[in-house]
């Protein structure tokens, strides 16, 4: 079997102590009898949606941020990805981009805004400036905050009233989580990248089957990727539900960490380092689930529906109505009504209008050299238009270093600048009423990418396939040959 | 914001969908705004209207029916999964909901309901259902949801037989940690709480390396 569940035994708790635990311990400043512990946040990391209310509550309280040093802004959702030196032309978004320009002005946080050369999505610049680290609490108003676990970190999304909280008094309340670990074992196929792992994993956990968890990710396979690739998957833990996904931090963590912008130095990092290496689930831990995954088993993967448990590996088919529980019926009918597509049939061949690469997922630098290294001198098919958005104003800098934009500019694509764009439909960057569109991203809800589209969430490299054919495809037809 | 919650006693609308997720409740593109109010019009949009118009209601969907009133939710497990949007529960909150019932609810909107005193009810799958059942064959029932009781009761109309319909009790009970019932019965915020604790936090801090 390639998937296997175990539950610990009630009461069969061990000395030893998780990942999770070693951090959390150090992060409660107290412990409520019967509710929530306050957890004191080392660093938290704010965008233009969901701070300007938080801002607001603080200044009706007559409150300063209590520690504006360990704050962090970008403005990424909600800017356009051309012409990004140009006045943003919509009124709102222009207004959210400039209400947060004036907060941090206000409150003493350092910016990042449109313009800098930091700016980018708000889970690839912590990282690439070295302001994530392991051992920490992190937390961001975006469920994507968990993308910053791959470091060895707690990290979450929380919510605007909860970003008040956190500027107010640099802590939270929260209740720990149940912990459940998924370790990813021996070698994974060719083709097969991290971003397959994790659509796998929730396929078979489903979209809540980790909710009221935090996950650490480990394993063989888990270990052997690298940095980005680890982001990935701790990215996704959200869209099973999971308050949080960790991976213990290692020489990759910490190679890749030194002698990034913010990363401690000299005898500091030093310290650091000592205090990382302690930073993994002892032996003897006990957690309350345990999942053990075949790496050999994972396929590249697709989604054909509207929550990412709806995933398919690319040479499979869509279940058929009978392979569904009586139970699910009416929400798979309904999602499939919504893509378009039918019960039982096969998803390899089926025509996409939109192939997008980007998003807190898959826009790093790594995604990006592994699109080029597919598409070079290669060119896109007809009617397909594809869009390329690097995560981050650095990572736009790297991809022109590297001479990626010209195999890019050579395959037909538009290489757009740095912002969340058509992962969420909120920005100009949509997918127009009933298109498909082959996603980088992490969601495929209705609507998610705009009004009516619909979306195929996969790896780079099967994106980077459906770009140059123009449908969905097995990126392994094309490495054997 | 209504503070404070304990006893409400209401006719219910059923959302009977499952996976219900943050950008259903409030898309994307309505998070422009850079205050908490006037979420409400745009709850459950694209479900709500054709082509994203307000002047063509879907006619089918429970929000725009006449039948279907009152100040507590219904609707199918796994409900507000995915983003951490809090303007998901401002947006049910301003629409005039008190009370969200499911099977089963993501965890940051779960946080976010309870910061916003929208109290969400989670209940078992065979009593959800039996909410769904009693409210469709008779949408003037009143479902009554008690803090205090931790209790959700069905209307008595809805008894063939003495305490249960249908083999199962007319009342369940959940679960609430002490601490957010305390809050929400008493109108108390966390911000007040962890203001309270400023020497608290400061000491800890001095304990970090
Ligand atoms: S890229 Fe998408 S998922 Fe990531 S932070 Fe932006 S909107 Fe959220």
């Amino acid at each position: 079997m390639s998937v296997q569940h175990k539950n610990s035994e009630p009461g069969n708790k061990g000395k030893g102590k998780t990942l999770f635990e070693k951090i959390w311990e150090k992060h409660v400043v107290k412990e409520i009898d019967g509710g929530p512990s306050v957890l004191y946040v080392d660093t938290h990391l704010i965008h233009e949606v969901t701070s300007p209310q938080a801002f607001n509550g603080l200044a009706k309280r007559g409150l300063k941020v209590f520690r504006p040093k360990q704050v962090v802004a970008t403005a990424d959702h909600n800017v356009p990805t051309l012409n990004q030196h140009l006045p943003i032309k919509e009124e709102l978004s222009r207004i959210q981009v400039q209400t947060l320009k004036d907060n941090c002005a206000k409150f003493g946080i350092e910016l990042y805004g449109l313009g800098h050369p930091y700016q980018g999505i708000v889970h690839v610049i912590g990282p690439e400036l070295g302001i994530t680290q392991p051992g920490a609490t992190i937390v961001c108003g975006d469920s994507h905050t968990s993308t910053h676990g791959a470091f060895g970190a707690i990290a979450f999304g929380i919510g605007t009233s909860e970003v008040e909280m956190v500027f107010a008094t640099q802590c939270l309340m929260q209740t720990k989580p149940k912990l459940m670990r998924i370790n990813v074992e021996g070698e994974l196929k060719k083709g097969v990248v991290s971003k397959d792992i994790i659509l796998y994993i929730i396929s078979h956990t489903s979209a809540s089957g980790a909710t009221g968890y935090a996950v650490e990710y480990a394993g063989s396979a888990i270990r052997s990727l690298s940095m980005e690739a680890r982001m990935t998957i701790c990215n996704m833990s959200i869209e099973m539900g999971a308050r949080c996904g960790m991976i213990a931090p290692d020489t990759t963590t910490f190679e890749y960490i030194k002698g990034r912008e913010f990363a401690p130095q000299g005898t500091a990092w030093d310290r650091k380092l000592a205090d990382w290496k302690t930073l993994y689930s002892d032996k003897d831990a006990v957690f309350d689930k345990e999942i053990l995954i075949d790496a050999a088993a994972i396929e590249p993967m697709i989604t054909y529906g509207t929550n990412p448990g709806m995933g398919v590996g690319v040479t499979g088919h869509i279940p058929a109505l009978d392979e569904v529980e009586e139970k699910e019926k009416p929400y798979f009918e309904k999602s499939l009504h919504y893509m378009g597509l039918q019960p039982g049939v096969k998803i390899k061949g089926k025509k996409v209008d939109y192939v997008f690469i980007g998003s807190c997922t898959n826009s790093r630098i790594e995604d990006l050299r592994m699109v080029a290294s597919f598409v070079k001198g290669k060119h896109k098919a007809n009617g397909v238009e594809v869009w390329i958005v690097p995560g981050s104003k650095q990572v736009e800098a790297q991809a022109k270093e590297e001479g990626i934009d010209k195999i890019f500019e050579e395959a037909g694509f538009l290489l757009r600048q740095p912002g969340c764009s058509a992962c969420l439909g909120m920005n100009e960057d949509k997918i127009p009423a009933g298109k498909y569109c082959i996603s980088t991203s992490n969601r495929n809800f209705e609507g998610r990418q705009g009004p009516n589209a619909r979306t195929f969430l996969a790896s780079p490299l099967t994106a980077a396939v459906a770009a140059i054919t123009g449908e969905v495809g097995d990126v392994r037809d094309y490495l054997l040959s | 914001m209504s503070k404070s919650i304990n006893i409400i006693k209401s006719t219910a609308v059923p959302l009977q969908i499952e996976n219900v997720d943050t950008d259903q409740i409030i898309p994307a593109r309505f998070l422009k705004a850079t205050n908490r109010d006037g979420f409400g019009k745009n709850l459950f949009r694209d479900w709500r209207y054709e082509n994203d118009n307000e002047m063509t209601p879907k006619k089918d969907f429970v929000l725009n029916s006449p039948i279907f009133k009152g100040s507590i939710l219904v609707a199918g497990k796994n409900f507000g999964c995915g983003s951490s949007r809090e303007h998901a529960a401002w947006a049910i909150k301003d629409a005039g909901f008190d009370v969200v019932v499911s099977s089963f609810f993501a965890d940051i909107f779960k946080n976010n309901a309870l910061n916003n005193f929208l109290l969400p009810v989670v209940v078992s799958d065979e009593f959800l259902q039996k909410i769904f059942e009693t409210v469709s064959a008779d949408p003037s029932s009143e479902i009554t949801v008690s803090l205090e009781d931790q209790a959700i009761s069905l209307p008595a109309a809805s008894l063939k037989t003495g305490p249960r319909v249908d083999g199962l009790e007319r009342v369940e009970t959940f679960d609430i940690n002490s601490y957010k019932k305390t809050c929400l019965l008493n109108g108390y915020d966390d911000i007040d709480y962890l203001l309270s604790m400023k020497d608290e936090i400061e000491s800890y801090e001095t304990t970090r390396i």
